[in-house]
Formats: C-alpha cells, sequence, structure tokens
C-alpha cells in the first residue's frame, strides 16, 4: 500500500510526541513536529487528550486538517487527514516486569534479555540459586506488583522440579497486578515444556497464564522471539487496557502501540541489519539511561533504572563517586557545595544549566552515567553461559569461556545519541564530547545524535506487521532516519596501544571534499577537529609505532569517512585514557581538550 | 497577557485541606461520614495476607516428592505450631525414623507432589490507619478508607524523610536566616515540631533525634548529611518510608538557604498549635511534596481565603523564586515574560522571564522559576 502521509505519536511520562511524515518528491520526510504535555495522571486521566493536543499542533503547523472533532482523520480524504497513525507508549512508568529462571546466568539472563529486548523495565530476577530463601522471594514479587511475570527454565526434556517449584513460590505469593485491582496478574511460561500441565495446575487457577514456546529449548540456544512477542500481545491486551485512555488510543492506530523503547530496540535492529554494521545506541533520561546495542548481528538492550540526569541524578553520584565526577570538571570547586548542586537538581529536576558551570557540572554527570550504564551493558550483552565449546589445540591456550561480551569497541560501527543531554547540548560538539569521553570508541567509529527524539516512532513503523503496510512502513522509517533523524556529528578516529609520551600514535592524511588534502600528526595525549561536512573524506590513517586503529597493529588503513557538525576528531588520548589525579594537570588537560574542539564558549578565547 | 505554567509549592494561611487515608487492601471503615476525628483515631484497619514459609519436606526426610503426603501429619488447611511435627518417615520397623517440625505458627497451605515443597501461612497481619489530622469525615470510601477534610494552614516543603508525625509547633530561631544549632535542641522539645530559618546542623538534627522530637521544618539541610543519618546514599528523591524518629521538612533545599518569609512568618503565627507533618517525598511523575498542615478551629478561620489557581501559571506580577544558580533561593517579582528564546551564559536558548530582585532587572529561564503560591 503507498503511504503519502503518516502520523505517529509517542506518549512518554512527561510528554506526548507527534511526527508528520510525508511522501514528497519520490522520498519520505518528516513534515512537521509538534508536542504536548502527556494526560495519563490526574486531573486528565486519558493518554488521548495528551495525543490530540500534539497533534492539533501538528495539524497547525502543516496547515491542513487531520482531526474531524476528537478523532484523527484516517484513512486520508483528499487534503484531509493521514493515511495511517501509529503510536508507542512509555507513560505511566512503561512496561513493569519481573522475569524468573532456574539458573540465574542462564535461563534468568535469557529470560531477562527478551524480557529487555520487549521493551519492558525488569524490576528483579528470581532465581532457584539467586541466594534468597523462598519467604524472601515471596514478599519480593508482593512488594513488586510487577505488570507480568515471565517465568522460564530448564532446557525441553530435562528436569522439571526447579521450575515448578518457581511456580509454587509465585502461586504462594499471589502477586496483583500494578493496575486493575480486580484482574488476574498476566503470567508468561516460557520454560521447559514437559513441566506445561504442572505449570497449568500450580498457577492456572490464581494467575492469567499463557504458554508459549521454551526461551531456552537446548542450552546452545535462546529463542528469545516468541517471548518477546508475547509480552507485546499481553501489553496491548492487560497493561494498556488498565491505563488511562488507552482503550481508545489503541482503537486508533493502525499497528498495535509498542513500548517505547522496544519500538527503540526494533529501529537500531533494522539499521544494523540493513547496512550490515555495530551499532550502539543510547538514550539519557531523566530517570534512566537505556543502552542498545548490535554485535554479532546479536540484538541487547540493557536499562540502567537509577542513571540519569534529573530523578536519579544523585545515584550516579552516589554509585560513580564524587571524584570520578570531579575529574571532568575543568576548575575547582568546593565538593560539598558541589554534591548541594546535584542534590538541588535532583528535588527540582525541570531546572535548566544557566551559568556555563552549571552546564560543564552537569555534563560532567552525564558523562558518568553513561561509562557506568554502559559498563552494565557490557557485562549483559554476552554469549550465552553455560554452553560447551568444542576446542582445539590453538583455544587450549586461550581460556575464553562462554560469556564473554559481545561488544567490541574497535568492531564497532556508529553510535548514537539520544536524550536532553546529548540532544540538546548547546554545541554539537560537547555531543560528540560526551559519547567519546564515555564510551571509548576505538578505530574508526561515526558519532550521530538523534536530534528530536523520533527513534521510538520510526521504530513502530518499522516493525509493522500487517502485510500490506509492513514493507512501506518500514521505507518510511529507513528514509526519515537517514534524512532527518539523525544529526551526523562526525567520525571519531582513535588509536589504541601503548606508547611513551610524546610519542606519535598516529598519522592521518585526509583529501577534503573540494580535493585539497590535509595531514595531521597526532601525539600521545592530544586530541584534534577538523572541521568537514557529512561528505565523503578520502582518509590514509598510519597508526604509530605499536598502536591499532582496526587493521591490526602498526597496520595503514585507506578508506572512506565522514564528517559532520563537528567535523572528524582524532583523539590521541589513549585506550583506556587516563585523567590526571593531579587537580593542576587535569585541569590544564581538561582545558586543553576543551579547546581542541571548541567545546565551551570561554575555552574559545584562548 | 503572557503567562507560563511554573509548578509552585502551596503555601497556604486558610484553606480546605482534604486527606485520602486509604487501606493497603480492601478491609473495614471503622468511622461514619460526618464524625469528627482527631490524629489519633482509626478510620480503618484490615488485615494482610500473613507470611508465607517453605518447607521443603522431601529432601528433609530423604523421600520422593510423590511419598510427601503419606508422610505428611498435618494437612491441608490444619492449623500448626512453631516446633510442631508435620511429617514423619515410616522408618525401619519404627525405628529410625526422621520427621520435620513447622518452623512458624500457621497453616498448612499447600503439599505439592511436585517439588515436595510445604507451604505453610503464618497468620494475617493487623493493619491500622489513622486519621492523620482533626477534621471530619468527608467520604467514605467502603472497605477501603475514608477522605477526610480539614480547614487550617497547608504548607508543602521541597523534599523531606521520615514520614508521618505530630506536634507543637515551636519556632525556636528569630529570623528565617538563623541556624538551629544543636545547643538549641533542649529536651523540652521532645514530642514537638520544630521550626527553624536557613540551616540544620548534622550534629542539632541527630540531637532532634536522640531527644525524640517529633518533626524539624527548617529552609535546608546538606545534602552530603543524609548518608549520616539514612545509613545509605540517597539517589532517587523516593521518601517517607525510613524509620525515624524526627521527620525533616526543607522548605528551600539542599544547602544554605533562608527560608521563605511567608512560609516562616505562618510558622511562627501559629507558634504552640498543634500540627501534622508528613516527611513523604516522591519526585517523579505524580510528585508528592512534604507538608505541614495546621488544622484550625472555627473561632480560628478569618473565612478570608481565595481559591489559589495554580494552573493560571506565572505572569507579569507574579510572585517567584528562583531555584538554580545562579541567583538560587531569591525571590523577585516577574516584570516581562518575553515570547523569543534568549541565549543564556551557558549557551542554551530558553524562553526566559524578567525579574526584579532587590530592585534590578535579571533574565532567568522560565524552568528555573518556581511560583509562589499564596493566598
Amino acid at each position: 500500500m503507498k503511504l503519502r502521509s503518516i502520523l505517529a505519536t509517542d506518549c512518554g511520562s512527561t510528554t506526548t510526541k507527534a511526527i508528520l511524515i510525508e511522501h514528497i518528491d519520490g522520498e519520505y520526510r518528516l513534515a512537521v513536529r509538534g508536542e504536548a504535555p502527556t494526560t495519563v495522571e490526574a486531573p486528565f486521566e486519558d493518554v488521548t487528550k495528551g495525543v490530540l493536543n500534539a497533534v492539533m499542533e501538528v495539524e497547525e503547523l502543516a496547515g491542513r486538517k487531520l482531526l474531524d472533532g476528537d478523532k484523527i482523520i484516517t484513512p486520508r480524504n483528499g487534503d484531509e487527514g493521514v493515511d495511517v497513525y501509529f503510536s508507542t507508549s512509555s507513560a505511566g512508568g512503561g512496561l513493569q516486569m519481573m522475569v524468573a529462571g532456574v539458573v540465574k546466568g542462564m535461563t534468568g539472563e535469557s529470560a531477562e534479555r527478551a524480557a529487555l529486548g520487549a521493551g519492558s523495565i525488569v524490576m528483579d530476577v528470581l532465581a532457584s540459586n539467586d541466594g534468597r530463601k523462598p519467604h524472601e522471594k515471596i514478599s519480593r514479587i508482593r512488594q513488586l506488583r510487577p505488570d507480568m511475570i515471565l517465568l522460564s527454565g530448564g532446557i525441553d526434556g530435562g528436569t522439571t522440579k526447579h521450575v515448578v517449584e518457581l511456580a509454587e513460590i509465585l502461586a504462594a505469593a499471589n502477586p496483583k497486578p500494578r493496575l486493575g485491582q480486580n484482574f488476574k496478574l498476566p503470567v508468561i511460561y516460557a520454560g521447559n515444556k514437559m513441566a506445561i500441565d504442572k505449570i497449568k495446575d500450580t498457577l492456572g487457577e490464581i494467575t492469567d497464564l499463557d504458554i508459549t514456546e521454551n526461551i531456552r529449548p537446548v542450552l546452545e540456544r535462546e529463542n528469545l522471539k516468541p517471548s518477546r512477542d508475547k509480552i507485546h500481545d499481553l501489553f496491548m491486551e492487560h497493561v494498556m487496557q488498565q491505563a488511562p485512555g488507552y482503550k481508545k488510543l489503541m482503537s486508533w492506530t493502525d499497528a498495535p502501540i509498542m513500548p517505547t523503547p522496544g519500538a527503540v530496540g526494533a529501529l537500531i535492529e533494522m539499521v544494523a541489519e540493513k547496512e550490515n554494521i555495530s551499532v550502539v545506541g543510547v538514550d539519557i533520561g531523566g530517570a534512566t539511561t537505556d543502552i542498545f546495542s548490535v554485535f554479532q548481528k546479536q540484538f541487547n538492550r540493557t536499562v540502567s533504572a537509577n542513571l540519569g540526569m534529573s530523578y536519579s541524578i544523585c545515584n550516579v553520584l552516589a554509585e560513580a563517586g564524587l571524584k570520578n565526577v570531579l575529574r571532568w570538571v575543568p576548575f575547582d570547586i568546593d565538593e560539598k557545595e558541589l554534591t548541594n548542586r546535584i542534590g538541588n537538581k535532583m528535588i527540582r529536576p525541570t531546572t535548566v544549566p544557566q551559568s556555563l558551570e552549571e552546564l560543564v557540572i552537569e555534563q560532567a554527570i552525564a558523562r558518568e552515567a553513561l561509562r557506568l550504564s554502559f559498563i552494565q551493558h557490557k557485562s549483559f550483552a554476552v554469549n550465552l553461559k553455560g554452553v560447551q565449546k568444542e576446542r582445539t589445540i590453538s583455544d587450549a591456550f586461550e581460556q575464553t569461556e562462554s560469556g564473554e561480551s559481545l561488544v567490541d569497541m574497535m568492531e564497532l560501527d556508529l553510535m548514537v545519541g539520544s536524550g536532553g543531554v546529548l540532544s540538546h547540548a548547546p554545541r554539537r560538539a560537547q555531543s560528540a564530547r560526551m559519547l567519546i569521553d564515555s564510551f571509548l570508541p576505538e578505530g574508526i567509529t561515526q558519532l550521530a545524535v538523534d536530534s528530536i527524539f523520533m527513534m521510538p516512532q520510526l521504530g513502530v513503523m518499522a516493525n509493522i506487521q500487517k502485510e500490506d503496510l509492513a514493507e512501506e512502513a518500514r521505507k518510511a522509517a529507513i528514509e526519515v532516519f537517514e534524512k532527518d533523524c539523525l544529526i551526523r556529528l562526525g567520525t571519531c578516529i582513535a588509536p589504541v596501544g601503548a606508547a611513551k609520551s610524546g610519542a606519535t600514535v598516529l598519522t592521518a592524511e585526509l583529501t577534503l571534499p573540494g580535493g585539497s588534502t590535509e595531514t595531521h600528526e597526532i601525539q600521545l595525549g592530544e586530541i584534534v577537529r577538523i572541521e568537514v561536512p557529512y561528505e565523503p573524506v578520502k582518509a590514509k590513517l598510519t597508526p604509530g609505532k605499536g598502536m591499532d586503529i582496526g587493521a591490526g597493529k602498526n597496520e595503514t588503513i585507506e578508506t572512506t569517512i565522514y564528517g559532520g557538525v563537528v567535523g572528524i576528531i582524532l583523539d590521541g588520548r589513549g585506550r583506556p585514557m587516563p585523567i590526571s589525579t593531579d587537580p593542576k594537570q587535569r585541569i590544564s588537560d581538561l582545558t586543553k581538550w576543551s579547546a581542541a574542539v571548541q567545546e565551551y564558549p570561554e575555552m574559545d578565547k584562548e | 497577557m503572557a503567562h507560563a505554567y511554573t509548578p509552585g509549592l502551596k503555601v497556604l494561611h486558610e484553606t480546605k485541606i482534604d486527606k485520602e487515608r486509604r487501606l493497603p487492601l480492601k478491609g473495614t471503615v471503622t468511622v461514619e461520614k460526618g464524625q469528627t476525628v482527631t490524629p489519633d483515631d482509626i478510620v480503618a484497619k484490615t488485615d494482610l495476607p500473613g507470611n508465607v514459609q517453605m518447607v521443603n519436606v522431601a529432601n528433609q526426610l530423604n523421600i520422593d516428592a510423590d511419598d510427601v503426603k503419606d508422610a505428611m501429619l498435618a494437612k491441608v488447611g490444619t492449623l500448626v505450631s512453631k516446633g510442631e511435627m508435620i511429617a514423619e518417615t515410616k522408618g525401619l520397623f519404627g525405628l529410625f525414623k526422621s520427621n520435620v517440625t513447622a518452623p512458624v505458627d500457621g497453616t498448612i497451605e499447600v503439599i505439592s507432589d511436585t517439588t515436595g515443597q510445604v507451604v505453610i501461612r503464618e497468620a494475617p497481619i493487623p493493619v491500622e490507619i489513622d486519621a492523620y489530622m482533626t477534621g471530619f469525615i468527608k467520604d467514605v470510601i467502603p472497605e477501603e478508607g475514608v477522605i477526610i477534610e480539614s480547614e487550617g494552614v497547608f504548607i508543602q516543603g521541597i523534599f523531606g524523610i521520615g514520614g508521618e508525625s505530630r506536634g507543637d509547633l515551636a519556632v525556636i530561631v528569630d529570623s528565617r536566616e538563623d541556624e538551629i544549632t544543636e545547643d538549641m535542641i533542649t529536651t523540652d522539645l521532645a514530642g514537638k515540631i520544630i521550626v527553624g530559618g536557613s540551616f540544620i546542623s548534622l550534629s542539632a538534627y541527630k540531637k532532634a533525634i536522640q531527644i525524640k522530637v517529633a518533626g524539624v521544618v527548617v529552609g535546608g539541610f546538606n545534602y552530603y548529611d543524609l548518608e549520616d543519618i539514612l545509613g545509605y546514599t540517597l539517589g532517587v528523591a523516593i521518601t517517607g518510608s525510613e524509620d525515624l524518629v524526627t521527620s525533616l521538612i526543607l522548605t528551600e533545599g539542599y544547602g544554605k538557604i533562608r527560608m521563605g518569609s511567608r512560609t516562616f512568618d505562618l510558622l511562627k503565627e501559629h507558634q504552640g498549635k498543634f500540627a501534622s507533618v508528613n516527611g513523604a517525598t516522591q519526585i517523579r511523575a505524580g510528585v508528592i511534596r512534604p507538608e505541614i498542615v495546621i488544622p484550625l478551629s472555627k473561632d480560628e478561620l478569618k473565612g478570608d481565603h481565595k481559591d489559589v489557581h495554580a494552573s493560571e501559571g506565572i505572569q507579569a506580577g507574579s510572585l517567584v523564586r528562583v531555584i538554580r544558580a545562579p541567583y538560587f533561593g531569591r525571590m523577585g517579582k516577574v516584570v516581562d515574560l518575553p515570547s523569543e528564546l534568549r541565549k543564556m551564559e551557558s549557551e542554551t536558548m530558553v524562553r526566559v522571564a524578567i525579574i526584579e530582585i532587590d530592585g534590578e532587572n535579571v533574565e532567568i529561564p522560565r524552568a528555573n522559576l518556581e511560583m509562589v503560591e499564596t493566598d
């Protein structure tokens, strides 16, 4: 089905964002966007009010009629209305799940991966071997009141005892769902198929039990898709039905409403697949930081529930430690005064940095929130644990175990940042520096930010199942993602290896758009920004002695790279990147690095 | 006229205050509509299901799960006491028997022949809800709770710790700029709600806890001292369940910040009156701020309160407080609300308000202003 006009909304916990995509001159482009406060909570308690307000703004900006009273006009009728309407939602706290598996590191982890991949927040992972006594597990289940539980455990045909024991614990807790007092809690069983009858006996009466394929039919293979799909179905059937106004919203949309992070994940997966690249995406919000990655064609998502820039800003301070935050601050500041300032941001989360000093402090905290979230992500995005690998003689010398991280920064091709602190930084060089300093990309990596956070809406479009819509919606999602969603910051080139102070770590010979050539020699500890727009640049990159930029130690790479709004950043600061513990040296280094990329206004004057 | 929506804290000298008092599970409401109540009156009660203990009888007796039913002495639904034998093997010729005893008092709820587990549920836990403040029962929510209405002073703080508390108000400083120091906390303040000015030191707050002061209302406290009181670093502002004798309510924030003059004057005016306070704070969607309620009797009410519409937002002439550096804690009057975006020192482009502070006009991002809602 040819689509000319697509409307999509994302109902976030505070703001509902609407975008209008139009097919103009043979391509899909973002026409206009609008936003309005979300209306899930009192006094409105109807999500559609916020949706209508956001669409009304789109209507005004687009200059054509999209609404007929309290309804979105679809299908399009001449110049009025849109062909299709889609939506995502994370309002009312998003989808909150509890998962259970027999062995924490195996089926427990697979269940967690399925739930996270579907876009939920995992409140807790119960496992037979998690060290808690049954009554402790029971009181935990009661206290948390999840929206849904995913129960897994055992490979098909294996022992059923442990997974039934978990079911008995659930039954004893007799949990009630968070929303809708009079409903039974949805429970998905995705474990050993031999235990299905016993699970039905134990949980069939007191919960709304749904059975799907085993998440780990054999040790060597995960089968997450059936569980992820089931989670989406139940999210629509149960959770959304209880949320204020969602019944109405669901009747408006042309495809099921997806949980926001599930949609973002779907988009990132699609981009990685289409371009055949490795991607890391990050969304840093007020309360949480979501990280998505695709390495070796495997998708992973993690949510760092209490690493955010406002509601949980003090938790970043607590987890990172004051010293780690301060190492990014290029001036002296009283430590106690700083903690009070951060505390005040937590209790007044909507304030914005007016002074430069406040901005620098916020961006210092952002680096630590991102760094910590990425550590969590790396330890979660791993090969399957518990898998016996066949070994050859050569492997015997290289003792790699199962469960090693899939995240390889040298392999990473594209990093996409989103969330207020990255998307709305006054200078794009600040976003680039925050991404580089916290993720420490190695070799050649493209950097981008999501301009207005439309990845959720594009994600839901990329994931349409309806046959007549799927292909065209997907095409629209990709085109808009490429042309309007991403702001290309540029490319970071960072050599890896041990070098002596003063040594040249990288020589870059660049043929810029227009044909002029430049050669840059980068010393250890130095960072250089070359302003080039998002156009191809021929590059001959020669690493210094003992250094690697992706092709192996001392190996030169000839390739094409791209600039962007920031340009090309040659980062010779080393991996890992040491920061001096001597305050004087630290301040001098930070000031030098900032000036090199024109990060802050005052630094420019020097 | 230009206006902007800026959430504010309420500082009301006379208003109607409704409090919902709701049970965690359905139960019995013990008062009737129209009835007057005092803070300690119980308005509703219920029994929470008892804790559950799981005993793996199969493992303990070293028998198959299938055989557990036969070994059980106590059947489903039986009441058992702690130490009572609940299962026993037949042994060999009546000898070498092994047994399992109940770890707690309770009722046998489940005997599983798959896992060999026995579930014992302990006695229900009674829960009672009190009225919290003086007032009358405006409405009864059948089986769930009540809504209590009162008239009087209502003040919101910005952050608090500790839950509900009550006592007579004692303003122990002369001005809103004064700090509460350790020597000011005297034993006669036990059970009272004490009011200070700009700050309370850690040692003074600790002393207040020691002599069982009911609550502290003050402008500021140091964020890093919270850890000393709570035993952990407060990462997110969701509080109220801390086990503290002395609830703490900050009216302004972290650091030394003088209490807003209206707040201080209002508390001083009601020196000695009985107040209910709650330190519970939740800063997320569905925000909860700590509060001070001073119910007033009919004779004390002046009947001069006006309805305040916070949703109208700030406009020229509104009284606002700056809630972020560089003018943090200062009060001012809105002079103008220009519609175009302005560039701040940080280069952030924002919508601003022009505020008159001490005779000088300054530009402040609207997001950094809080409306002072007074009546």
